[in-house]
């Protein structure tokens, strides 16, 4: 008994002790900072209610296409690079050239600096004057993202197919499933589960680089504050356009993170057995 | 014993982060109190702006800066070094007056977003046809102004904006203009299309743009219209201009903010106007900037 209550006064000291540190730490760096001499140059320049309060509403503007181009796109990458994954695990040597092709286009487009791929499309193919090819810079640049993030996502999905055990596909042959079968009810079911957080972060990734279509003149929420920022020389929309952003990953990457979670505790549910 | 440890810590972390702190806090010491002491010392300097001996960044050296590619007619083949193009002529000319023959003037390269950032700069002025502005002037020190400049739209031949007569004709237009330019403001506050503006990062983006047919029409300032039309994108023709501001727009040279240098170089640009260069120089590379019908 004697012992318990010694316990909980000791960690009811250092909670306190924690506290008070903390307290202290905070205040200091606050007074170290407030008291620095570019303070209010810095605070002039980055922390501008004024120039916050006229960027908040236009930046949420330009947001929208960031959005509107993260879902659109997101969709037909996640469809993309799956296909190409699949083709690049075919077996047999008829699929050879199929292999081959899916091979060079990630190859390809691993490598290329998205903004090339960007210009080309978006500056590039409207001088073509191709009939029956828009001109759109959303468009154009949407399709830009597509072909890089393809890519990536497709080596994702390539190694949760090869991180599935071969005894996996083994099994699943001898219990009479065709190739075709086994990929689609055994390996690819696992596979896709495994690498739901990497996909996650690849669409963090895209929901930042949909700013970059504002080479074609659109404008998103990053290039609304780089237009304030601009014409002002105030640098306080960077910063609320940073925000936003941050704001909006967060509970991505927080869905990532319970996502591992969870699937570790299943894992370690087999295996304690 | 174990239980110091944390509150050890704490603080020694406070301390590492302070340290880290005040690590960087001496350079916006510097920068500050060397603007400070700018401002205070201009008003004794400004009367001793002694040709050949300015507080430059290079003592004895003039160090200039504009942004790459430097375009026409503003400058001449990218090189504002030979002293050809409106620009380069006004700042080789500004530079006499200073005291620095052409063989003490060095060029660097300043991008626009860079040039008007807070903290040192590495030229003594920037000349990149930066428009003056109060706003502007809570972060740089500009020059008295160097040119008097009109926006100017100009669209593809043919094209529906291009037979426009007045600023009504140009609401559904889908129209564009390099970031951070007057001309951007031209149209959100003068034209207020029903499609908002496509901005572009660069005039080589614009006029990319402009080619393909992305944008129906640029804003562009008047001798630039000219230029663009006459030499890069013939198939665009210049429609018109538009009345500027009631003081008129005007380019000044950028220099950082409570720089020594700013009454000199201010005064040496007023001294171009009273004798005349300026409107030479202007006659010289813009001369093309003459008529235009005006959009109201």
């Amino acid at each position: 008994m004697a012992h318990e209550a010694y316990r909980r006064s000791r960690a009811r000291r250092s909670t306190l002790i924690a506290t008070a540190s903390t307290v202290l730490t905070a205040v200091a760096l606050y007074l170290l900072v407030v008291n620095s001499p570019g303070w209010e140059v810095t605070r002039r320049t980055f922390f501008n209610l004024d120039y916050a309060r006229q960027a908040l509403p236009e930046v949420l503007r330009g947001l929208r296409l960031n959005l509107e181009l993260m879902l659109g796109c997101g969709v037909l990458i996640l469809v993309f690079g799956l296909l190409l994954a699949v083709l690049r695990t075919l077996r047999g040597p008829v699929f050879l050239p199929v292999r081959l092709l899916a091979t060079a286009y990630v190859d390809f487009f691993l490598g290329l600096p998205m903004i090339i791929c960007l210009l080309v499309m978006i500056t590039g193919v409207p001088a073509l004057r191709l009939t029956g090819v828009t001109t759109d810079p959303l468009l154009l640049g949407g399709a830009a993202l597509v072909l890089t993030y393809s890519a990536y996502v497709s080596e994702v999905f390539r190694s949760g197919i090869e991180s599935v055990h071969p005894s996996q596909r083994a099994a699943a042959r001898s219990l009479g499933l065709t190739n075709t079968q086994a990929m689609r009810y055994v390996v690819l079911p696992q596979a896709v589960r495994r690498v739901v957080p990497p996909l996650i972060n690849n669409l963090v990734s895209l929901q930042k680089d949909t700013g970059l279509v504002s080479i074609g003149g659109a404008i998103d929420a990053v290039y609304a504050a780089k237009i304030i920022a601009a014409h002002s020389f105030n640098f306080t929309p960077y910063l609320v356009a940073g925000v936003v952003f941050i704001v909006l990953t967060i509970p991505l990457t927080r869905l990532a993170d319970w996502l591992t979670g969870r699937m570790n505790r299943r894992q370690l549910q087999g295996g304690a057995v | 014993m174990s239980l110091r440890k944390p509150s050890a810590v704490l603080p020694l972390a406070a301390l590492a982060v302070a340290a880290a702190l005040t690590g960087c806090a001496p350079q916006a010491a510097n920068s500050d109190g060397s603007a400070a002491a700018g401002t205070s010392g201009s008003a004794g300097a400004a009367a001793s702006c002694a040709p050949g001996a300015l507080a430059t960044r290079t003592a004895g050296k003039l160090t200039i800066g504009t942004d790459k590619p430097a375009y026409d007619p503003w400058f001449s083949e990218d090189k504002p070094e030979n002293g050809k193009g409106f620009e380069s002529a006004v700042a080789y000319a500004v530079a006499e007056k200073l005291g620095y023959p052409k063989d003490k003037v060095g060029w660097v390269v300043a991008p626009f977003g860079k040039a008007t950032a807070p903290g040192a700069k590495d030229f003594d002025f920037d000349i990149n046809q930066v428009s003056i502005s109060d706003e502007r002037k809570q972060a740089v020190d500009f020059s008295s102004g160097y040119y008097s400049v009109r926006q100017a739209l100009i669209a593809l031949k043919g094209s529906p904006a291009a037979g426009a007569k007045s600023i009504a004709d140009l609401k559904g237009a889908k129209l564009g203009a390099q970031i951070g330019s007057t001309s951007l403001d031209t149209i959100t506050n003068t034209i207020k299309p029903s499609t908002p503006a496509a901005v572009f990062d660069s005039n080589d983006l614009a006029k990319a743009a402009l080619k393909n047919g992305q944008v129906e029409a640029l804003v562009v300032d008047l001798p630039t219209a000219f230029y663009i039309t006459g030499a890069e994108v013939p198939e665009a023709q210049v429609v018109g201009q538009f009345e500027s501001a009631a003081q008129g727009e005007q380019f000044g040279l950028v220099l950082d903010k409570g720089s020594r240098l700013t009454p000199c170089v201010s005064a040496a640009v007023d001294a171009l106007r009273a004798d005349g260069t300026l409107a030479k120089l202007e006659k010289q590379w813009l001369s093309d900037a003459v008529s235009a019908p005006v959009l109201k």
